[in-house]
């Protein structure tokens, strides 16, 4: 169990850090680093992995079980969608 | 040290690894020159956490856990490949409802636990939280879903009624009651089941009022708050990667909504709570608008030395991205200065147009914010607006009446000659005229964007044949 204010710390810590590493983003990558962003909290999936590892009853591992789908689509989806935006910004320089 | 106690610590530092990957995936997402190895750093992190998941796991329900992945990734993989770039918004919105939705999921879960007869009182602050985090991301779920389904297309209706903001509150504040009840008074399963029914309705409620046009912004917040809900169900589980990896996501996400929000000059708390277009439509506005035809238009692009292009949502409806960027391409062959000046709300998202141009093959140099385009205009020759109108409609700056005015526009009415591309003559999303249309060294070529396109590049071709046409 984390300790109430050291939790604090860290919510407080992890939300500035939010904010100032997109603080100079181009509005060229807004979308897809909203989308980016998108995958990131599919880390989801390892709690509800965790909750169904724990889930005992039938209700416990069905509700697990859901949070597990849904979880592993967030992040997949998250991820093939932001790959493909961003495989478009190459520079002139890039293409031959 | 046992092996399991081994294999906790391998996973914690797995997590802790993952953690400083997301923080620097979503650093380099943030500049278009590291966009792509970012995306692939955070990936590596997901990877690397997930499988190290499986430490801690051990074998209990392990079928259903390989299931479930199986079955998350699969389907939303494949789709994910395959989907249009032009519906790249919507598949966001869906992808961050699911992750809303596991969030509530875990926050059942734990509710379930925690109401189980004989069960230990959990500690008041990781009730609350697992509370909380259910709350936004059941809302976050249901409001993703109506918001995907809109862009969609599945949902064309705004739905409105008369009371309808009293409802909403009356549906949330029960919600909210309902949470408070299970935390402070007693954890009971059909509260339990009450509270999720609230903050689901809540969710599509919140939702139903809000136009397409205003979508992006919904979204950003929503995946905002899908990022809060995982952080609060991080904190109620004991994992640290979640808690950072949410709160980070619910920052950025904050941040980021503002800044979409004060791109289209439409305060949050008016997409919320407000209609659009409730203003008067402006002055109007004397003179007509004056046709060209595309033999005409291409002499002109042939005389000019510099043209600044201006596309809009209208040019990704009629597809025409590709054939611009090979009319450009003509253009740039002939030695002229070619540049593609974006608004930051064109298309549906900001940055949405930067992607479909990219798509269409366009580098990203070429391509200019409106902050840096707009003292260009001055010394554009021709400029060629195709699909956009609210957006480089002068009556922002001018007309304090219109409902626009205020927000920033591309400064198009500055150059010497414009050319707008245009199916017709009817007004744009803000259902206002544009002055710009009627300007005396404005041309109105009227056409299907991939058409007009074509045509341009024929009667450029002819007028470079040596006008025998």
């Amino acid at each position: 169990m984390i300790d109430g204010f050291l939790a604090l710390y860290i919510f407080m810590l992890a939300a500035f850090t939010g904010k100032e590493i997109i603080g100079r983003v181009p509005v060229i990558l807004h979308t897809p680093l909203m989308s980016g962003s998108n995958f990131v909290h599919g880390i989801v999936l390892v709690g509800a992995m965790i909750a169904l590892a724990h889930a005992e009853s039938p209700l416990a591992i069905a509700i697990g079980f859901i949070g597990v789908v849904l979880g592993a689509g967030n992040a997949a989806g998250g991820y093939v969608v932001t790959e493909r935006m961003l495989e478009m910004f190459k520079s002139s320089k890039d293409k031959k | 040290m046992d092996t399991q106690t081994l294999l906790v610590y391998f996973a914690k530092a797995s997590y802790l690894l993952a953690a400083a990957l997301f923080i620097l995936g979503i650093k380099r997402m943030s500049s278009p020159v590291t966009a792509r190895a970012g995306i692939k750093w955070a990936g590596i992190g997901m990877g690397l956490a997930t499988l190290a998941t499986f430490a801690i796991t051990g074998v209990h329900n392990v079928g259903w856990i390989v299931g479930g992945i199986a079955l998350g990734v699969i389907p939303t993989w494949l789709w994910g490949k395959k989907v249009a770039m032009t519906d790249m918004p919507q598949m966001v919105a869906l992808f961050n409802g699911m992750g809303g939705g596991s969030a509530a999921a875990i926050g059942a879960g734990e509710l379930l636990k925690f109401s189980q007869p004989g069960a230990p009182v959990p500690p008041l602050a990781t009730l609350a939280l697992a509370v909380v985090g259910a709350l936004i991301g059941s809302i976050s779920m249901t409001g993703s879903i109506i918001a995907w389904a809109k862009l969609d297309g599945r949902m064309d209706k705004v739905f409105r009624f008369g009371g309808q903001q009293a409802l909403n509150f009356i549906v949330f504040a029960a919600a909210v009651l309902a949470g408070l009840a299970l935390v402070a008074w007693k954890l009971d399963a059909n509260l339990v089941i009450v509270f999720f029914a609230l903050a689901l309705a809540f969710g599509v409620l919140m939702t139903l009022p809000i136009g397409g046009a205003d979508m992006p912004v919904v979204i950003s917040l929503y995946n905002a708050f899908t990022g809060l809900a995982v952080a609060f169900e991080g904190y109620a589980m004991g994992i640290e990667a979640l808690i950072v990896a949410g709160m980070v996501v619910g920052a950025a996400g904050t941040f980021l909504t503002q800044l979409m929000a004060k791109a289209m000059n439409r305060p949050i708390s008016n997409v919320l709570f407000s209609n659009f277009g409730g203003g008067g439509s402006g002055e109007a506005i004397a003179g007509a608008q004056k046709p060209i035809e595309a033999a005409d238009a291409a002499s002109l692009l042939y005389m000019a030395e510099k043209v600044i292009i201006v596309p809009g949502y209208g040019m990704a409806v009629a597809q025409a991205q590709h054939k611009i960027w090979e009319l450009s391409q003509a253009l740039i062959k002939a030695g002229k200065d070619v540049r593609f000046a974006i608004h930051p709300v064109a298309g549906r998202m900001p940055g949405h147009m930067n992607v479909l141009l990219a798509e269409a093959g366009v580098p990203y140099d070429l391509i200019a914010d409106m902050d840096d385009i707009n003292p260009e205009f001055k010394t554009c020759d021709v400029a060629i607006v195709i699909g956009a109108n609210d957006v480089v409609n002068p009556a922002a700056k001018t007309d304090k009446s219109s409902p626009i005015y205020g927000m920033p526009i591309l400064d198009v009415v500055d150059s010497k000659q414009t050319i707008v591309i245009k199916r017709g003559k009817g007004t744009g999303f803000a259902g206002i005229e544009n002055a710009l249309f009627y300007a005396d060294n404005t041309r109105m070529l009227y056409a299907d964007g991939k058409e007009a396109a074509n045509q341009l590049i024929a009667e450029l071709k002819a007028v470079e044949g040596g006008g025998s046409h």
